[in-house]
């Protein structure tokens, strides 16, 4: 009885899923998202921490639908296929830090695993680096996995925790249709639009949304997480969610090449930077957050919308860890990385340490 | 008979990982776990099956779900 009732849960389930990222993400960037950012989790969490003012980097600012798209679109998943689950309670103030510091660590890169793979998919020779620190990150968390490093158990909650962070997408929705971008303008009410760089490129909002409900629907049945791909091959050998990955890459490729996107090169690739030493840093900090987290930007979103709370929290952290980043000076640019990008980086790397050998109680 | 794996509120990798345990231990026999997700169920099932055990049955029970694996 091996019955598999979610198809999308089979090898050719989560095959079909990062076949279906592939081809959307590349269109997303044809139809006014940034170049190689069709979909970047980090990036896109980033914007959203400019559009409401907790960092004013004027380049950086817009309301992602796709990000409210992939929460809301999992939780319809999820409530369809009665698989919400209200739970919280696995250490959050450590999910909150690993998710601000996955975060800075991504944006000395520009990039989260997503973006990454787009990165590589539309020529930029530099995303390899990125990849390979990512991986030297999940594991460095595989190791402290096998010595036992544990978060503890969540509990059942009530139905309205879980809903927490749906309703702060629907509220972003309706902000964005409350104040409107206005063209050339800085600031609609309360929100900010970029009016030049990469937050003023997007995708008309509709389609944004709605490509982003689709994936946060698919990826919620699938359990697509670029995270967990390489932590389970890693792990225990297992490649499930690595073919979803790749076919992520190879597809995003594929789709990129067809319509002209590809781009083959190290130096002036968009929204890139070319230190790759601190490509490579940036993501061995976000691959151990993520590894310690349990989830890739992406796959905390869909968990978010599935009601686990400690996710949401980790999505936070994200949002939180945005804001250090641009207002410290944290992030890096096409010029390089911030001014202090690498001592960021560092302080992350020992932070993920101290909560990797100190977090190994056993689950009792 | 029968072990027990009490995985329940534990997110991924750590269901696989307390039931790869168990498999280690033993070289037949049948291991029951508890999961609260459809991940966990969806995952353990998977870690089994590629470890040559099958999938015996699938129950709800409570909030979630009873896998029971076995490879005799």
């Amino acid at each position: 009885m091996g019955q598999v009732k979610n198809f999308f849960a089979s090898r050719w389930g989560i095959i079909g899923v990062g076949g279906f990222i592939g081809i959307l993400a590349p269109l997303l960037q044809n139809w006014g998202n940034p170049g190689n950012m069709g979909i970047c989790v980090a990036c896109f969490d980033r914007d959203i921490t400019g559009a409401v003012g907790l960092h004013r980097a004027a380049v950086v600012q817009y309301m992602r639908p796709e990000i409210i798209g992939f929460v809301l679109g999992a939780l319809i998943a999820a409530y369809l296929f009665k698989e919400f689950r209200a739970r919280a309670g696995s250490a959050p103030i450590v999910r909150f830090i690993l998710g601000a510091f996955a975060m800075i660590g991504a944006l000395v890169f520009l990039g989260c695993p997503w973006r990454a793979l787009l990165r590589l998919a539309g020529g930029d020779g530099s995303a390899i680096f990125g990849i390979a620190g990512l991986i030297f990150g999940i594991w460095i968390g595989t190791l402290f996995l096998k010595g036992g490093y544990n978060l503890g158990r969540a509990e059942k909650t009530h139905t309205s925790v879980g809903w927490l962070m749906p309703l702060t997408m629907i509220g972003f929705l309706i902000l964005m249709l409350i104040f409107p971008q206005i063209k050339d303008q800085p600031q609609s009410g309360i929100l900010f639009y970029s009016v030049k760089g990469p937050g003023a490129q997007h995708a008309p909002l509709l389609v944004s949304l709605i490509v982003g409900l689709a994936v946060g629907f698919a990826a919620q049945r699938s359990r697509f997480c670029t995270m967990g791909a390489f932590r389970d091959l890693l792990l225990f050998r297992q490649p499930h969610l690595f073919y979803g990955l790749l076919t992520l890459a190879v597809v995003a490729f594929l789709t990129n090449l067809i319509i002209g996107q590809f781009h083959p090169g190290f130096a002036k690739q968009p929204v890139a930077h070319t230190m790759q030493i601190w490509n490579f840093g940036g993501m061995v900090l976000a691959g151990l957050a993520f590894a310690l987290a349990g989830g890739c930007p992406g796959r905390q979103l869909f968990l978010a919308g599935e009601g686990d709370g400690d996710a949401a929290v980790f999505v936070f952290g994200m949002i939180v860890g945005a804001g250090f980043s641009h207002n410290f000076g944290l992030a890096s640019s096409p010029t390089g990385v911030g001014p202090h990008g690498i001592a960021a980086t560092i302080i992350g790397l020992l932070v993920c340490l101290f909560i990797g050998f100190t977090m190994r109680k056993r689950a009792s | 008979m029968g072990t027990i794996v009490d995985a329940r509120g534990l997110s991924c990798p750590q269901p696989v990982l307390m039931t790869m345990d168990e498999i280690k231990k033993m070289s037949k026999g049948e291991i029951e776990v508890l999961v609260d997700t459809d991940t966990s169920k969806e995952n353990v099932s998977r870690a089994a099956s590629s470890k040559g055990w099958t999938v015996k049955d699938v129950r709800e029970e409570g909030e979630g779900y009873r896998v029971t694996i076995a490879r005799s």
